[in-house]
């Protein structure tokens, strides 16, 4: 097995054993879906309007709740300067850990999406675009919140800052993402925020690896 | 380059800072001074009356605003490619001014807002990425106060500044996407009429000036604090 695969395994596994913050993500989004209706109130039109918003701007910050420990537990034992030291170069040590919690958090959030969308009475093809917009999207959540996971892996209370410095950044993917949704809504072609929304996940994939390997090696002071 | 080197030993910086201080603070106050005067005594706009004079203070803030964005994405770059402690210092001391004029752009846009569009706030493309450029400055503040080695927090905040840099025009692009209500712009494109012309333009050099020598003197009492710091240690000023 190459050494980005078992990295890769090794923290979908660490994920899933370890408090499993999957489940941890999941019953956050399910959490969040339950409030909107009991603070807007039961009316299924209403609900229906935003439900691509709300479930969008949930699924973001169930995303962040595991973020902050990308990198931070690794460092903290030690088997952070360990893996520094392997052959694999950090940015492709960091593009492994960005999958792995897409593979643990974005991806069961995008297949729980559907039956929240069912509960707010989002009719059927929106319901697919926000399925397929989630599916798309959420990676570039993790990779731009690798940045941040990062930049504040040495800092005690990280998971105080890090959503201040990248919600702003990931502002793009819900414009993208729950627009999509609205514009089905609407009876628009969704399909060309899904387009945009792709690219911006593209580069956001390809590009993030390189800001985290390059902070994680100012704090791992080499 | 070379010439930039020279003035990134503090001591240079310090002595040349110095000299050309006063005459920056002197050209603020003229520029302000006389922008001030044209710009609330122009003719009152056919459309917006007299509440055009409040366009003297709002835009040149928000042009400040973004300016100093590209000043710490600058510094952060010159900073993590040549190491020069003083850009970080730079970098850290333009933060809390592009937060500050980013803020004054919104709070004046607003006031006028309310006469114009008959409201405080509207989510429109302008103002909505004004605001998220607010918090990307209070984010990039967070993270210096956040890491106290200094050296780490230069270099973390550097990074994030520039993926911030990357990031602004796509953020610019999915907002104006997403909605827009705000006027163009009619400078460059000449549809502004010289009489408002002219007190914009001195305003706008006017804020310049004035983000410029707060700058200056911000940067300097950074490195004055330095020094007292290593002199209390006992080591070289």
């Amino acid at each position: 097995m190459s050494p980005f695969a078992i990295l890769l395994l090794r923290d979908t596994k660490l994920a899933a054993r370890s408090g499993g913050s999957a489940a941890l993500a999941l019953s956050f989004f399910a959490l969040v879906a339950t409030l909107v209706p009991l603070g807007i109130g039961p009316d299924l039109r209403l609900l229906a309007r935003v439900a691509g918003g709300v479930l969008w701007v949930g699924a973001v910050l169930s995303a962040l709740l595991s973020l902050d420990r990308l990198f931070q537990g690794d460092f903290e034992d030690g088997s952070l300067d360990l893996i520094a030291l392997s052959p694999l170069p950090l940015e492709l040590t960091s593009l492994a850990k960005i999958a792995a919690h897409w593979l643990s958090t974005g991806l069961p959030l995008t297949l729980l999406s559907p039956l929240l969308a069912l509960l707010f009475n989002l009719p059927g093809p929106a319901t697919g675009f926000l399925f397929v917009s989630l599916l798309i999207g959420t990676p570039a959540v993790s990779a731009i919140g690798a940045i941040g996971a990062s930049l504040t892996l040495s800092l005690k209370r990280g998971g105080l800052i890090l959503p201040l410095i990248i919600l702003p950044l990931l502002s793009p993917v819900v414009i993208f993402g729950a627009g999509a949704v609205s514009a089905t809504l609407d009876g628009l072609d969704g399909t060309g925020a899904l387009e945009l929304l792709a690219a911006f996940s593209f580069a956001a994939v390809l590009l993030s690896p390189f800001a985290a390997a390059a902070s994680v090696r100012l704090n791992l002071g080499s | 380059m070379q010439f930039l080197f020279r003035y990134a030993n503090p001591h240079n910086f310090m002595r040349l800072s110095g000299a050309v201080l006063p005459f920056f603070a002197l050209a603020t106050v003229l520029c302000l001074a006389a922008g001030l005067y044209l710009g609330f005594s122009v003719p009152p706009d056919y459309q917006q009356g007299t509440t055009i004079a409040l366009l003297f203070i709002h835009v040149p803030a928000d042009v400040v605003a973004e300016a100093a964005y590209g000043a710490i994405a600058l510094c952060s770059l010159l900073s993590l490619v040549w190491r020069h402690p003083l850009s970080d210092t730079a970098a850290r001391a333009a933060a809390p001014f592009g937060a500050l004029f980013t803020a004054l752009g919104l709070i004046t846009g607003a006031l006028w807002g309310k006469p114009m569009w008959g409201t405080y706030w509207v989510w429109d493309a302008r103002l909505t990425s004004f605001l998220l450029l607010l918090f990307l400055y209070l984010g990039y503040m967070a993270l210096w106060n956040a890491i106290e080695d200094e050296t780490r927090a230069a270099r973390a905040a550097a990074i994030l500044a520039l993926v911030g840099v990357v990031n602004i025009p796509i953020i610019k692009f999915s907002v104006d996407w997403w909605s827009t209500l705000h006027q163009g712009e009619s400078i460059i494109s000449g549809k502004i009429a010289p009489v408002y012309l002219w007190p914009l333009l001195l305003m706008m050099t006017g804020y310049m000036l004035l983000f410029a020598t707060l700058w200056l003197i911000r940067i300097r009492t950074a490195i004055m604090e330095r020094r007292a710091r290593n002199l209390m240690q006992g080591g070289p000023a």
